[in-house]
């Protein structure tokens, strides 16, 4: 069969002691610097980037796929264990997660984050393996119309799901997509808005963005509110679940697997939604409610199931097609344009083995979390009891010199601290960084397909609607807007939102 | 005087989208336009930048007629020392070294906190991160930062 054999390439790429060594090394320092509070997965998925530049294509994906899956579980635990969650997608974790704490249970609560996760995992590499070819093979008769559709409908689409106004989320991705153009532009060789510094020759690098924008400005947002965090735990014991909690948490865990999985491909969708999704699901659902929001062990192993499904479910779209849909993609796709591949379907046909290879060792990945955090734990509790003062600020000293490091000049250091300020401005007027840096990544590509299409339909543009596919895509898109822009679905979606 | 506006953020924001599109299309004007069917570099451009400005001012309109949030407290102390650690950080680096660069980095960033105390447990501290720096990312990483810059430079040959 071939979904055997493809897993047979990746399995054999993904157990090669180097990638495996890679992978342990992602996971752990994704773990590390994740349950750091203070310090969401984008921020550290980027700090950590630069180490991963020198690596060969496989071995830096791998490496990187597993800075994800740490710093994603690394966020649960710092949410067990301190109410302080990082990043959106843990926040759910934290109301049942925390309360567990309290009550003594910090160790089943975390067994059972580190069990749904792994659960998730495992049924997702198998569905990737599944869906990812015929969705690939599908994306190979995409025309430079298509494609461009489909970008805009991927951006759209993450706006609309993502929290926060719409209007400053399509600014925010107009102003990434400027900021795209900077630097030579491919295809006449002309200098665009390079102000003729030697630097911006090549473009803003997408790292330098990233960690102004949520680096710079997370610490700075740190230091606005006091540090009130309480560590429940200073030791945790009594790390697996009773018979009674497995017998609890089995519907919740498959679940939460299968909306987040469902959730995951969606643009914009990812572990967040896919977390509150699985959330509010089993608040319907299940026959302990009241227990929610008092320690059920349910609301931590369904949302928990739900973000690492959403999680590795959002490479489908990453892989086959080269959409980013959130920031921690657009960070993947940047590092994947570095190691000099082109993201798109053609990564899957022309260089199976770093295709599988990186699928089945998000499952190792996975494996790795579960053997791995359960001892470590005792580790975990020291780094998160850092007291923030001294923690920023050798996070900075990192963010500076990983900073430096991309092409050894502090041109680069210097435009991260601009990124820092104008992040920061913007965050206070309700624009979030995440679209910008969407748009930021997606710009060159828009470009270049628009070209093209316009090139091949002599420059009528109404190529884009002939073509059906890309007619439907821009459709959905416009339908997506104006739905948001009703006040009935509108509302809807605040509410949707409130509870993060 | 103080203006009194509905939704100040989204004026702001607005004002922002306007003048940056705006600065944008001027500086496509400088870039050949060519045809939609050819498009040379100052079309797309220019396209995004009319888009931009156009967001722009509907938030600008809605901030005007539509009551939003008030913007929150600027933190001008944190942010301040944060950015300008950092920006000491770059013009020190080569000039006067990595660990002159660190030291200004850290002392800078870490004073925008109430909590931090110039004691020896910091020094200590301190000492430990740049010797971790210049082993992990100089001897080991090869990264080409100098570890006493040209300021500096007499002062190498004292070192053994």
């Amino acid at each position: 069969m071939d979904i055997l054999t493809n897993l047979a390439i990746g399995f054999s790429t993904a157990l090669s002691l180097t990638n495996l060594a890679y992978c342990f090394v992602g996971v752990f320092l994704g773990t590390a610097v994740g349950v750091l509070p203070g310090l969401g997965v984008p921020a550290t998925v980027a700090m950590l980037l630069p180490a991963t530049f020198a690596l060969p294509p496989v071995s830096a994906l791998i490496m990187l796929a597993g800075i994800f899956y740490g710093a994603q579980y690394g966020g649960s635990t710092t949410s067990i264990l301190v109410n302080l969650p990082g990043e959106t997608s843990s926040v759910i974790t934290a109301l049942d997660g925390h309360q567990m704490a309290r009550q003594g249970k910090a160790g089943r609560a975390l067994a059972t984050a580190a069990i749904a996760s792994f659960f998730a995992g495992t049924v997702c590499t198998l569905l990737m393996a599944m869906f990812a070819p015929p969705l690939g093979a599908m994306a190979l008769e995409f025309g430079p119309a298509e494609y461009f559709s489909l970008m805009v409908l991927g951006l759209v689409a993450s706006i609309v799901l993502a929290s926060g106004s719409i209007l400053h989320a399509l600014g925010m991705v107009v102003i990434g997509l400027l900021l795209g153009l900077v630097g030579t532009d491919v295809n006449s060789g002309a200098q665009r808005y390079s102000l003729g510094i030697a630097e911006l020759t090549d473009g803003i690098n997408f790292v330098v963005i990233a960690m102004g924008m949520f680096g710079l400005g997370e610490i700075v947002a740190n230091l606005e509110t006091a540090d009130t965090r309480e560590l429940m735990i200073k030791k945790v014991s009594g790390l697996w679940p009773t018979r009674e909690d497995w017998r609890r948490i089995r519907a919740p865990i498959l679940r939460g697997t299968l909306l987040g999985s469902v959730l995951g491909l969606l643009p914009g969708g990812g572990a967040a939604l896919a977390s509150f999704g699985a959330y509010a699901l089993e608040k319907k659902v299940s026959r302990n409610r009241a227990e929610f929001g008092h320690g059920a062990i349910e609301g931590v192993a369904a949302p928990e199931a739900a973000n690492n499904a959403g999680a590795q479910m959002s490479f489908v779209p990453m892989l086959t097609l080269g959409i980013p849909s959130n920031p921690v993609m657009a960070l993947m796709i940047g590092a994947m344009v570095i190691q000099g591949i082109q993201p798109g379907p053609g990564v899957m046909t022309e260089q199976p083995t770093l295709f599988w290879g990186v699928v089945v060792s998000m499952w190792i990945g996975n494996l790795m979390l579960l053997v791995l955090n359960l001892p470590l734990i005792g580790l975990w509790v020291k780094m998160i009891s850092v007291p923030y003062h001294l923690l920023y600020p050798t996070i900075l000293v990192f963010c500076a010199i990983g900073v430096f490091s991309l092409s050894n000049t502090t041109f680069d250091v210097q435009l991260m601290v601009l990124f820092g300020l104008v992040g920061y401005v913007l965050k206070k007027l309700g624009c979030e960084p995440a679209p910008m840096l969407l748009g930021f990544i997606l710009g060159p590509m828009m470009e270049e397909y628009l070209r093209r299409a316009l090139l091949l339909s002599m420059g009528d543009p109404t190529t884009l609607i002939t073509s059906p596919i890309s007619a439907v895509m821009l459709a959905l898109a416009a339908i997506l807007l104006v739905l948001v822009l009703l006040p009935s679905f509108g509302s809807t979606r605040r509410e949707a939102f409130q509870d993060e | 005087m103080r203006l009194h506006v509905a939704g100040p953020k989204d004026v702001w924001a607005g004002l922002i989208y306007i003048a940056f599109g705006g600065l944008m299309f001027w500086g496509a004007l400088g870039y050949r336009l060519g045809t939609a069917g050819r498009m040379g570099p100052g079309y797309f451009p220019r396209v995004l930048a009319v888009i931009l400005v156009a967001i722009g001012v509907v938030a600008l309109v809605r901030g005007l007629i539509v009551r939003g949030e008030r913007i929150d407290g600027i933190a001008w102390k944190p942010l301040a020392l944060i950015l300008a650690s950092s920006v000491l950080f770059g013009l020190l680096l080569e000039r006067a070294g990595l660990v002159v660069a660190l030291v200004a980095l850290v002392l800078v960033s870490a004073s925008a906190s109430k909590e931090f105390r110039f004691d020896p447990k910091a020094v200590a501290g301190l000492v430990a991160l740049i010797g971790f720096c210049v082993a992990a990312f100089v001897k080991g990483l090869g990264v080409p930062m100098p570890i006493l810059g040209t300021w500096l430079e007499p002062l190498a040959v004292l070192a053994p």
